[in-house]
This record gives structure tokens, C-alpha cells and sequence, in this order.
């Protein structure tokens, strides 16, 4: 039996159960891992301790002792979430040699619910795109397609899963950072409310709208995950109190509002398949609407004036005198030091890093900053109205296809308009989470289903409700 | 042409036990470099600030005491700019271009005879790491070594508005910010680098420079004059002052120009994401006041109207929370309130070292007296058991010493020779012991002190020095 195709809930009782061992299961991960990332390059690195790891679930397992609910099962880590004594990178240069001192609080919740991180999956540097392909490590490759990007940026976490490369992954979702390639992978990711889950040692891209979120082949295994990881941190002002647990529960006539504005400007192939998904929604005697959203408008432009300056001020740090990588200070006064080591930003970074330092300049703060915060206020006013009618908001998840590595690498607004569906959540703080729609001409279809604020369960209840009745394929061949 | 003055002063809440955002100590004096941090004060990616509440309280309370008013809700704002002693290149700081965040703002302070300077803001923000020059200054070091263990200590910005005409009242004004930080126990200023301050100076209404880098409170009154001096000099000569940063130059007591040309910065201030407004609520001004300790225009007018002090003593008393703290410990021994304020005031300032009070931040640096002495030498007096002269003789004796009064004047009293005979006696000895040396006193008045220290060594020192002298210099005529 392949163990590596097993969803957490099996891995857990499996080994608990000794019918295989949290070895076994690693070792055939980490072969699988050997044998696809030549393919599809969804690692930065592969952890040297899982295995050291494995054999101590297997030891307490068998010396009786007492073993969290993801006991052994095996997850990647998106490399912009520090793991104590595993290098973390962002996939930029200018953390090329940076070894993070302490776990971050969804790691460090992870590994005591018995846990093992298998790796550290790639990503658009600095979280900053939507293909993966502006990464220092490389581009991760699609699992459904090789020639084609796998969505970014937690590219990596949704092609590692995707290519049964771990049993559930780590991202963050600053604008679809998570959804994008979980919908392009076939995958389950969901961001939730923000607040939800600690941000305490993600390396922040912009903070006020970004949050991790799991990655997983089902909505079973993301419901485990955000089980473990979802709560109150005292080392995070910013979430909420409270420990959430969710649960696959079932309900009747959930009220489903389709966003006309996101069927609209998704391309044929795409709105086909979420038409068809709307139409099995209903099967299941959910009672389907269209619904508009007419601010959205505005999401894309405000989006990005608020991550790009948040952006500028959080990446400020990064210049080579506590850590980063190798350079010599010999020969530099401080500003021309500082000059150089931040040349060695990819050329994405610096874009975003130029833009938001624009915004926030003297005289424009009030033109951009705060009216892009003021497109915030709206787009949450009228989804909580919206939320009011509706359980649940449905639509596509990105309006295109995955498309080809390279095709939009060199054109930055025609890349920032394929998060026009996405960013909206990221605004408003409420959760969203994309599950496998279906495909079209072979290629990935992702269901972006958003709910209200702290609604997760019932965003979830709608999403199982769904895969149960779709019955997709979940994973290539590769 | 009238001079126009404002102040920045920057007071570290050290009181507050850990830095602003982190758990670290806020002491960091004397750790080894970079021993008191941790991922947060030292900006290491993923780390996310978390406030002290403590440090809110406290600056809270500064506000208070500088009459200012506290808003319902703070916040905090990012103050962009590059340095290498910044570890996240931005400064977390309060801000109120875009509506009111600072913990105080619009206040004002009363200092020195009825006059009063307005406070435009009290802000929260955290002090940045230190460099270190190993060559002494930048000027002559050919690298910097960074320190963070400062970086993150909780640090109250109190700025004024250019309310201050004379530099005499800008050193009243800090002496008075001085002794209510300290009365409120928000920050030890005896400790290096615990109080700074930034002057604005303009005259007849022309540019205005900042100076920087003053170290001492002392030092700013100096520094203004100079910079009224320098400005006035130059409209005299018809030459146009510039609005700069200048710098105090400690050593030569001048303000000199910036070497490296600070452009305008601009700063970028946005709102921190990662601290949420914080609302402080209608119980937080009442609950802190109710927890201020007593502020310094309060205990003046308790030392007045209970103890019975004139208003200038009881003045000069709270002027230094801790010559004030000597008194109220001193009456607690003995209850003779007007007695020991005077022998504190009058007699015991003038043995205080200058040069020790400011290097050390403390008036009795270097003297072996505290409050138990002062009692005591007031009881003396008051019981009559000496008069005041000797009273006087007493405390220059025992700030050196650090004997208990009453123990000096019983060795000197009680165990005294006042039987004429036995003096006689012990001279009598010495002359014939001494011949060579009496030969001599008779036209050497230097012997006849050798002589009396020889009288002084026989009685063991009971012999009374003067009479003792009489009758030497009387025997030495006769012989």
C-alpha cells in the first residue's frame, strides 16, 4: 500500500493503530519526495529530522504514551514560516543563510499535536506573486501539467501536496496566496478570518491582510489542520480569543450566493465548470442565487497599495547586518553597505518594495494609503450585507486556467489581475477556501467558497457538502 | 531680538522592568553586547510586537503630570528611515498627523514663579540600539560595532511647544520634568542616558535649528545660550540663520553643523498593522491617577502647610526627589521638621560635589551622610547639647567620616581634661622630654604646635587643643 496517498486521519490511526509505522510512512514519502522534485520542484529543503522525528512518534506509540491527533503525519512548511534549526529563505537570496532561532507558533502547534515537518515548500520570494516562478530555488513546477506554473505563491505547499509529496502543507494567503495554487493543484486551501491563526514567526509580506492557512488533498485534512493550529496566541495582539474546533458536520438548504462580478470575468473554461458546480450544489438542496458585489471594482488597486506599503516598511529590515547571506561589510560606509545588500532583492520584491514606499510617501498617503483602507471599509460593509441574505459566497477561484511558465512573468499587471477573485477575502478579513471544482481541457478548476467573519464552520459544512457530491480526482500521475 | 526656545526630552520608562514590545529588561547597562535581546528587540523576521502595559500606564501618568489629556484610543505608527541601529529599519512610535494617537497631548507645565510652558504631545516609542565608535567617535573610527540591548527600552517623548524665552527657565522647566519623573518612580535619571533632550532654538522670529546630542540636562541651558549667542551674532551681521541640525559639541561647549547634511527625511509614518488601537477606556485615567504617587507641587505644599517649611525651602527640597526623600527620612528619626530642612538646605548642599553630582547623578555621591546623621545633629542642637558653631564643626568633620554626630561631641565633650592640674601636668612632661623643641618654639610658632601634638598624643587626645595652646605658649613665655 502506498502510505504516502493516505489522507492525516488515516496516517494518525494507522500509526497509533501499529498497523504501519510513522517510519514506514516517512521513509515512503521521502523516496516519493527523491523521485517527483526532479519534476516539479516544490521543496526549498527537505527536513534532515523527520525521519529522527518519525521514529520517536513510533517510540512513544509503543512505550504507550499519550499522541496528538496528526501523530505522525507529515507536513511541509511554506519557507516563509520559521522553523527553529531549519534554514527559512522566503526563496530570496537575502535570506539565503537564515536559521530562525524559534518555531513559529503554527509550527510549534503542529508538532505537538505529534506532527512532522518533512520540508520547507517553495514560494513566489517573499510571498510576492502568484506562479511561484519568482523564487531563488527555482520554479515549482504544476503536478497536473510540468510546463505549466502551479499558482503561487505557496506554490510549493500546493504542489507538494498535490504530488503526494506530504500529507498536508503550511501556506499563507496574503492576497490568494494559498487559494491560487491550491485551486491550480486541485488542491483544498483555505484562508481563514484573520485573526483566526497566530501569525508569530510568518515573515511578513503585509501584515494586515494576510494569515496562514492549510493546504490539504480534502477538506477533512484541512479541518485537522486548522483544528490544530486555529486559535488565540499570546505572542499575537492581533487574534482573536478563543480555541475554534471544527468538525465535516451536515446542513441542510444552505443559502448559496454565486458573485456574478467574479463569473463574469473568468474566462469560459472556468465559469463552465463552476456553473456545473452551482448546478451540484443545488442537487444537494442548497438553495443557489446570483449575487453582485459591486466594489470589487476597487479590490485589485486598493489591494495592492496596501500590501506594496506594508510591504515597503516590513522588508526594510533586511539588510545583511544581523543575518541574511554573505557579503563582506569590508570596504562599505553603512549606506553604500545597505545599498548593496538590498540590491539582491529578485526584481519583483524590489517593484513592490518601490511602489509602497510611493504610497507612503509624504503628500500621497492620504491619495492612496488611506483610500485604499476607506475601499476596505466598503467591500466589508457590503459582504456583511451580502452575508446577511447568503451562508456562503461562491465563484471561481482564479478566472483563468493554469497557465504556462513564463507567460506572464515579464507583464506585472496582467499577473496582478488574475488575483481579482481572491484579494476580496484578504480585504474584508473573512475566511475563503478553494476546493476542487473540476477540469477543463485537463487543467485544475478551483470553487472559492467565502463566508462572514469567524464562519468557518459553515464555510467548511459547504465545501464537504460539495466534495462529497463531486467525487473529484485528486491526484495526477506523475 | 527676542529668542524663541522648544524642547524634546526623551525620559526611558526604566521603571518599567521590560522593553516595550518584548520581554527583554529594559537594564541593559553593563550586559555584555547584545546579551539582552531576543528575536523581537533584535527584529529577526516573523516576530511580531506585543506591548507593555506597564509602559503605557506609566507614560499615562507622565501625561497626567503634565496636564495633558489622554485620549480614549492609541495607537502606534511606524517611523520609516535606515540605520544601523534600528534593527527593523522603522521605529515604532506615535503619531498625530492624521488624528490624535499619542497617549498626551495639549498639556501644560507650571515651573519656577508662576511660569509655564505648553506641552504639545507625550508619545510612547522605542529607543534604538547604540553604536559603538571603538576609535572613539565616528570622526576617527574606521567601523562601528552595534549594540542592541538598548533597542526596544520603552522611551517617553515629552515635546514642548517654543514656549521658553530665557535659557535660565529651560533648565527650571527640566529640573522640574526631572524631579516629577522621578517622583512618579517611571525612570531612575541617575542612570547614563536615561534623560536626553533636543533644543529648537530660533531668534527674532528666523530659522530654527535643532540641537542634538546633548547628554546632560545641565549642559542644554549652555548649549541654548550658545545657539542665541551664535544666531544673534549673525542677524546682527546681516547673515541669514539656517534651519539645521546642529549638534553640541560636549568637549568645546559649542553647537557645531551636522557634518553629514541631513536632508528632510520623510518618514513614511503609516499605522503599525501588527498592534491593534489600543482603547484605553474611561476607567484607565482614573484608575492611574488614583495610583500616582505624590507629584512634586503636592509634597511642596505638604512640606508647607504640615512641616511648617518656608516656601522657598520646601522649594529647593522638591526641586531633587532626593534631597526631599533625605528630609521626610530624617523627620521620621526625629520629628523637628524646620530644624533639619534648614541644616539640609543651608549647610548640608554646600559640601555636595559639582563635578561628582552630575557624573554620578547624586548629591551625596562622595559623602559618607545620611538622614540618620542630620537627625541627630538637630536633636544636638535643639537639646542644646552643643551649640550651633560646633554643630557646623560636626558635619564638616563627619561627611567625611560618617561618625554619628552625638558620638563626636561626647568623645570630645565627655572624655575632655578640664582639670586644669592634670593639662599641667602632661605639659610639664612634654617640655622636659622635648627640650630641643621647646628651645625652638620660642621663636618658631610651628614648634609649639609639634609641641601640642605631643601634649594631644599624651592625653589621648581628651586635652582641649585650644586651651591646651594657651598654656603651652603661656609656659614658653614664662620659661
Amino acid at each position: 500500500m502506498a502510505l504516502y496517498t493516505l489522507g492525516a486521519g488515516h496516517v494518525a490511526a494507522g500509526i497509533k493503530s501499529r498497523e504501519f509505522s510513522a517510519e514506514e510512512y516517512v521513509c515512503q514519502l521521502l523516496e516519493r519526495i527523491e523521485k517527483v522534485e526532479p519534476k516539479v520542484n516544490a521543496f526549498v529543503t527537505v527536513s534532515k529530522e523527520a525521519l529522527e522525528r518519525a521514529r520517536a512518534i513510533d517510540k512513544m506509540i509503543r512505550d504507550g504514551e499519550q499522541t496528538g491527533p496528526l501523530a505522525g503525519v507529515a507536513v511541509s512548511i511554506k519557507d516563509n514560516i520559521c522553523t527553529k534549526g531549519i534554514r527559512t529563505t522566503c526563496a530570496s537570496k537575502m535570506l539565503e543563510l537564515y536559521v530562525p532561532p524559534y518555531d513559529a507558533t503554527v509550527v510549534k502547534r503542529l508538532q505537538d499535536a505529534g506532527a512532522i515537518v518533512i520540508g520547507k515548500a517553495n514560494l513566489d520570494e517573499f510571498a510576492m506573486g502568484s506562479t511561484t516562478e519568482f523564487s531563488r530555488h527555482g520554479t515549482t513546477r504544476n503536478p497536473w501539467d510540468i510546463s505549466r506554473v502551479p499558482g503561487g505563491s505557496s506554490g510549493g505547499s500546493a504542489a507538494s501536496v498535490a504530488a503526494l509529496e506530504c500529507t498536508i502543507s503550511l501556506g499563507s494567503d496574503t492576497g490568494g496566496s494559498v487559494r491560487c495554487p491550491a485551486s491550480f493543484c486541485s488542491a483544498v486551501g483555505l484562508k481563514p478570518t484573520y485573526g483566526l491563526i497566530s501569525r508569530y514567526g510568518l515573515v511578513s509580506y503585509a501584515n494586515s491582510l494576510e494569515q496562514i492557512g492549510p493546504v490539504g488533498r480534502t477538506v477533512s485534512d484541512v479541518v485537522s489542520a486548522l483544528n490544530a493550529i486555529a486559535g488565540t496566541d499570546e505572542n499575537d495582539h492581533t487574534t482573536a480569543g478563543g480555541k475554534p474546533a471544527y468538525s465535516l458536520q451536515e446542513r441542510k438548504g444552505l443559502r448559496v450566493g454565486l458573485v456574478k462580478e467574479f463569473i463574469e470575468g473568468a474566462d469560459l473554461a472556468v465559469a463552465k465548470v463552476i456553473n456545473k458546480a452551482v448546478d451540484t450544489l443545488a442537487g444537494q438542496g442548497c438553495r443557489c442565487e446570483e449575487a453582485s458585489l459591486a466594489s470589487v471594482q476597487y479590490a485589485l488597486p486598493s489591494y495592492y497599495t496596501i500590501a506594496t506599503a506594508e510591504a515597503s516598511s516590513n522588508l526594510a529590515r533586511y539588510d545583511n547586518v544581523r543575518y541574511g547571506f554573505d557579503l563582506s561589510p569590508e570596504g562599505y560606509e553603512w549606506n553604500s553597505y545597505f545599498a548593496k545588500a538590498r540590491s539582491n532583492f529578485g526584481e519583483e520584491v524590489k517593484r513592490r518594495i518601490i511602489v509602497g514606499s510611493y504610497v507612503l510617501s509624504s503628500g500621497y498617503y492620504g491619495k492612496y494609503y488611506l483610500k485604499a483602507q476607506q475601499v476596505r471599509s466598503l467591500l466589508k460593509r457590503e459582504l456583511k450585507a451580502l452575508f446577511k441574505k447568503y451562508d456562503v459566497l461562491i465563484g471561481p477561484t482564479m478566472p483563468i486556467l493554469p497557465f504556462k511558465i513564463g507567460e506572464k512573468v515579464d507583464n506585472p499587471l496582467k499577473m496582478y489581475l488574475v488575483d481579482i477573485d481572491t484579494v476580496v477575502a484578504n480585504l474584508a478579513g473573512m475566511p475563503a477556501m478553494s476546493v476542487p471544482a473540476g477540469f477543463a481541457d485537463g487543467l485544475p478548476v478551483g470553487l472559492q467558497i467565502m463566508a462572514d467573519e469567524f464562519q468557518e464552520q459553515t464555510m467548511l459544512v459547504a465545501a464537504h457538502l460539495f466534495e462529497q457530491a463531486a467525487k473529484m480526482q485528486r491526484s495526477p500521475e506523475l | 531680538m527676542e529668542s524663541k526656545m522648544g524642547l524634546e526630552i526623551h525620559c526611558q520608562l526604566t521603571g518599567a522592568k521590560s522593553k516595550l514590545f518584548c520581554r527583554c529588561s529594559c537594564d541593559y547597562r553593563g550586559k555584555a553586547p547584545n546579551a539582552n535581546t531576543c528575536p523581537t528587540c533584535s527584529g529577526l523576521p516573523g516576530t511580531l510586537p506585543l506591548l507593555n502595559q506597564k509602559a503605557v500606564e506609566f507614560a499615562g501618568m507622565i501625561s497626567l503630570a503634565l496636564g495633558c489629556k489622554v485620549p480614549d484610543e492609541i495607537a502606534f505608527y511606524r517611523k520609516n528611515y535606515f540605520y544601523p541601529d534600528l534593527p527593523k529599519n522603522f521605529q515604532l512610535t506615535q503619531y498625530n498627523a492624521y488624528g490624535i494617537t499619542s497617549i498626551g497631548f495639549e498639556g501644560k507645565l507650571e515651573y519656577g514663579d508662576g511660569k509655564s510652558a505648553r506641552i504639545r504631545r507625550v508619545q510612547l516609542e522605542e529607543d534604538p540600539g547604540r553604536l559603538v565608535y571603538e576609535g572613539g567617535s565616528m570622526e576617527t573610527s574606521v567601523y562601528a560595532l552595534i549594540d542592541y540591548n538598548r533597542a526596544g527600552v520603552p522611551l517617553v517623548e515629552i515635546v514642548t511647544e517654543p514656549d521658553f524665552t530665557d535659557p535660565k527657565d529651560v533648565r527650571m522647566f527640566l529640573d522640574k520634568i526631572t524631579s516629577i519623573i522621578e517622583h512618579l518612580g517611571v525612570c531612575d535619571t541617575k542612570l547614563e542616558g536615561s534623560v536626553r533632550c533636543d533644543a529648537n532654538v530660533s531668534v527674532g522670529g528666523g530659522n530654527r535649528a535643532e540641537i542634538k546630542n546633548v547628554s546632560s540636562f545641565a549642559d542644554v541651558e549652555k548649549a541654548v545660550r550658545y545657539e542665541i549667542t551664535r544666531q544673534r551674532t549673525m542677524a546682527s551681521r546681516d547673515i541669514e540663520v539656517r534651519s539645521e541640525t546642529r549638534h553640541w559639541d560636549d568637549a568645546r561647549k559649542v553647537t557645531k553643523e551636522s557634518r553629514t547634511k541631513e536632508e528632510e527625511q520623510d518618514y513614511r509614518y503609516f499605522p503599525e498593522p501588527d498592534i491593534p488601537v489600543v482603547v484605553l477606556g474611561s476607567e484607565f485615567v482614573s484608575s492611574i491617577r488614583q495610583s500616582m504617587p505624590e507629584l512634586p507641587d503636592a509634597r511642596k505644599d505638604r512640606f508647607v502647610s504640615k512641616y511648617g517649611l518656608s516656601a522657598h525651602v520646601a522649594q529647593v527640597l522638591i526641586d531633587n526627589k532626593e534631597l526631599a526623600d533625605f528630609f521626610e527620612s530624617a523627620i521620621k528619626i526625629y520629628s523637628s521638621p524646620k530644624e533639619i530642612a534648614n541644616w539640609i538646605v543651608t549647610d548640608l548642599m554646600s559640601f555636595v560635589d559639582e563635578r561628582q553630582k552630575e557624573q554620578v547623578r547624586s548629591l551625596f555621591a562622595g559623602l559618607k551622610i545620611g538622614p540618620e546623621h542630620i537627625a541627630d545633629l538637630a536633636k544636638l542642637v535643639d537639646h542644646d547639647t552643643i551649640n550651633r558653631a560646633t554643630a557646623k564643626q560636626i558635619l564638616s568633620q563627619i561627611v567625611r567620616t560618617g561618625e554619628m554626630p552625638s558620638h563626636v561631641a561626647r568623645k570630645t565633650q565627655a572624655g575632655k581634661i578640664d582639670d586644669a592640674g592634670a593639662l599641667a601636668q602632661a605639659i610639664e612632661s612634654v617640655f622636659k622630654a622635648e627640650q630641643a623643641a621647646v628651645q625652638d618654639a620660642k621663636h618658631n610658632p610651628n614648634a609649639a604646635n609639634f609641641l601640642l601634638g605631643k601634649v594631644m598624643q599624651l592625653t589621648k587626645g581628651r586635652a582641649d587643643p585650644k586651651t591646651a595652646l594657651e598654656m603651652i605658649q603661656k609656659k614658653l613665655m614664662e620659661d
